[in-house]
């Protein structure tokens, strides 16, 4: 899918995303090792937004999989259509039962789910398994012969093997530890917060109308304020829609009113807001 | 394993390195297989060697599973692909012209600067012993000749001057250069490692001179920055235990079959059990009692453990928290508030709540008989002790029948000592006496902390 580092980064700049060289690197390794990205990191720094640059870029389909507490193997992987295979039964009433038991369990009958949609198929696929932590253990075991070989088993039909490789991107805020097993067979990304110059290019980026001076001030107030301890560090969403906020306040320039108006869009607890205001030095709120 | 071995056009010396960096990195406790190893250097095989941080990312994304090994991967990184071997080719720098420049690169932010002076810096001032070979090289050395941290007033008056007119980021500027001073001090630090390195082995500096991962520091030798470090990790561990025990709660709520009740029900299918009937059981939110030895060797531990438990008060029907040192004080209230400032708590401890009397070393046995003479109220049947403290009873009697007495009211008491077993019963630890009456573990890590905790809480 790219031939180098700097293709990545390139094409992907293309396609509205920044990245980081660490970034870049883990996308090209992941495509050139065929192996599954997991990419793990505080809320709001562009995990899923990846994903999603990615299957642009390569002009794949994306299949999500969005993972929550109960998810299980009929919402995730396939599922016989009952309905459907009882419709058959009954519309074939002069039929052995033979025919008809070996006619119903077939790939007609059978619902795909995300992550038998991912590997079936010949069109080029990006494979989003969103949030992975929020799924039960159980569901991790099902992901290892998938991620693993790219296959499925379904008793009925036999093993369904993937003829092109989705590439699979697994993301996880760290609320449970995954499983050794399953790390093991992904490549490990850990993206954080950008250094200044990259969140500089991105917040120009998505506000594009944003003066130069402005973004520059805004993300160095963001960079202290993540060096100050809070319970939850603004992340770059957060500087995005500050920086939006500025724009549609049409402040020019940072003053102390403005920011301490404007503090409640970077930070989401009202602890961190005083904690925020008392090192800032602004008056009191 | 020969099909996907080491690239071809490199030499053997990179699969020799690729391998030593790997063994290095088990000997910290990162787990890596043979199968990482191996797509490790397909990476380096589809990256190249020409350029380094590339390279480190790929690695990076090849054998690590956490980011929590990340420090560790990284200065390890630095020894076995150093940017570059020997000395640097120019002369000998002067110490005032050094800080000229290092004060400019502050200024401007220049990374790339900021590197080459820290290799200058290291082969300047760093090297101890006869020279010109010098025995060695200290990071501490050449930081305690250079003083970069000096250099603050006038990097801010400098980047003030080119400024113009002092804007809303003027307030953050201090703050900034800091930062920056202190990313000097790791390039430093690094740059004498890798000095150091090349005399002596690298296997052997990967080995010692790499710091351990968070996880792995010894309550009891932590520094001041690392124990911040760890403190910042609360939080999230808190949440992970507390998935834990949701998890054991909802096994045990299953409960064992019973008999009776499934008998009784089976008399409506002819005396055949065709459905089991579970036993019930009564949702009872167990109690925690924290009793924690403050004192200044402990402390660290104590601290930490205290607001690991208060993060998660809301698993339990009750959680009070003593402290002592030679006098027992209750400060549940103290924690609660000191979740938002934690940095303070011992701190606030020893001003607020009574755990010293008349002199400041732990006396177990004092301390614990006031605790079960004055506060014996607060540890019921459904009660489970925690005892925080390394028994070191600074030759004082250490009240076993005090302990006796809790163990027989509490549904549990369990003991855990940051200090490593071996050392337990040596000079004047009372260890292994406390021991035979509950019991006790041994808890010097972060690491031996969460799976202990996630363990033994009552659920």
């Amino acid at each position: 899918m790219f031939t180098s580092v700097d293709d990545v980064r390139a094409r992907l700049a293309g396609a509205g995303y920044l990245a980081s060289p660490a970034v870049a690197t883990a996308v090209f390794l992941a495509d050139r090792l065929g192996k599954p990205l997991l990419v793990e990191g505080p809320a709001g720094v562009g995990k899923t937004e990846l994903a999603k640059a990615v299957a642009q870029v390569a002009g794949a389909r994306l299949v999500r999989l969005q993972c929550y507490e109960g998810i299980d193997e009929s919402r995730a992987l396939y599922e016989w259509n009952h309905a459907k295979q009882l419709l058959r039964i009954s519309a074939g009433r002069d039929e052995t039962w033979d025919e008809t038991r070996t006619d119903i369990f077939g790939e007609e009958f059978l619902l795909p789910r995300p992550l038998l949609t991912a590997i079936r198929g010949d069109d080029p696929k990006v494979l989003l398994i969103d949030e992975t932590d929020k799924a039960d253990v159980e569901v991790e075991g099902l992901l290892l012969e998938v991620l693993g070989d790219f296959q499925v088993t379904v008793p009925e039909l036999g093993t369904i093997t993937a003829t092109r490789r989705p590439f699979a991107v697994l993301t996880s805020n760290a609320t449970r530890e995954l499983s050794e097993a399953l790390r093991r067979r992904c490549l490990f990304l850990h993206i954080g917060f950008p250094d200044a110059e990259l969140e500089r290019r991105i917040v120009r980026l998505k506000v594009p109308e944003i003066d130069a001076a402005l973004a520059e001030s805004v993300v160095r107030v963001v960079g202290a304020l993540r060096a100050m301890d809070l319970r939850k560090a603004p992340s770059v969403a957060e500087t995005v829609d500050w920086a939006r906020t500025l724009l549609a306040l049409g402040a020019g320039t940072l003053d102390e009113s403005v920011v301490r108006d404007s503090l409640g869009v970077i930070l989401k607890h009202q602890d961190d807001v005083l904690k925020a205001a008392a090192k800032l030095d602004l008056d009191a709120l | 394993m020969n099909a996907a071995g080491p690239p071809a056009a490199a030499p053997s010396d990179l699969t020799a390195r690729l391998t030593g960096l790997v063994d290095a990195l088990r000997a910290h406790g990162v787990r890596v297989g043979t199968g990482e190893t191996v797509d490790a250097a397909r990476a380096v095989e589809a990256l190249g060697l020409g350029d380094r941080e590339v390279l480190r990312e790929g690695l990076a994304a090849t054998l690590l599973h956490t980011t929590g090994q990340r420090p560790v991967f990284d200065a390890v990184f630095d020894l076995y692909f150093p940017r570059r071997v020997g000395a640097p080719d120019t002369g000998p720098a002067d110490r005032e012209e050094l800080r000229e420049r290092l004060a400019a690169a502050l200024a401007d932010d220049d990374a790339a600067l900021m590197a080459r002076l820290a290799v200058e810096a290291v082969d300047g001032f760093g090297g101890y012993g006869s020279s010109p070979a010098s025995d060695g090289w200290s990071s501490y050395q050449a930081l305690e000749r250079l003083r970069p941290q000096t250099l603050l007033a006038r990097v801010r008056d400098e980047v003030r001057a080119r400024g113009g007119a002092p804007g809303f980021g003027d307030r953050l500027l201090e703050d900034e250069i800091r930062r920056r001073i202190e990313g000097f001090r790791r390039l430093v630090a690094a740059e004498a490692r890798r000095r150091v390195a090349e005399r002596r082995g690298r296997d052997e500096v990967a080995r010692r001179a790499v710091a351990p991962s968070a996880d792995r520091v010894d309550f009891l030798f932590a520094g001041r920055d690392r124990l911040a470090e760890l403190r910042r990790t609360v939080q999230p561990l808190a949440r992970k235990l507390a998935t834990r025990l949701a998890a054991r709660r909802r096994r045990a709520a299953r409960g064992s079959i019973d008999l009776r009740r499934t008998l009784r029900g089976s008399l409506s299918t002819g005396g055949v059990p065709m459905r089991p009937v579970l036993r019930r059981r009564r949702p009872a939110r167990p109690e925690l009692v924290l009793l924690c030895d403050v004192s200044g060797s402990v402390s660290g531990f104590s601290d930490f453990t205290m607001l690991l438990v208060q993060a998660l008060h809301d698993q339990f029907g009750k959680v009070r928290v003593f402290a002592f040192v030679n006098r027992v004080d209750e400060v549940t209230g103290l924690l609660v508030r000191g979740a938002a400032d934690p940095e303070g708590l011992s701190a606030r401890i020893r001003d607020e709540a009574v755990v010293t009397g008349w002199h400041g070393s732990s006396d177990y046995g004092t301390a614990l008989g006031e605790f079960a003479e004055r506060c014996a109220g607060a540890v019921g049947p459904r009660t489970t002790v925690f005892v925080l403290g390394d028994a070191r009873t600074n030759m004082a009697d250490p009240n076993l029948p005090a302990v006796r007495e809790l163990a027989g009211r509490a549904r549990r008491v369990y003991w855990l000592n940051p200090e490593q077993r071996s050392r337990w019963g040596t000079g004047d630890s009372a260890a292994p006496e406390y021991a035979e009456l509950v019991e006790m573990h041994e808890c010097r890590t972060v690491r031996q902390l969460s799976a202990l905790v996630g363990r033994l809480l009552p659920v």
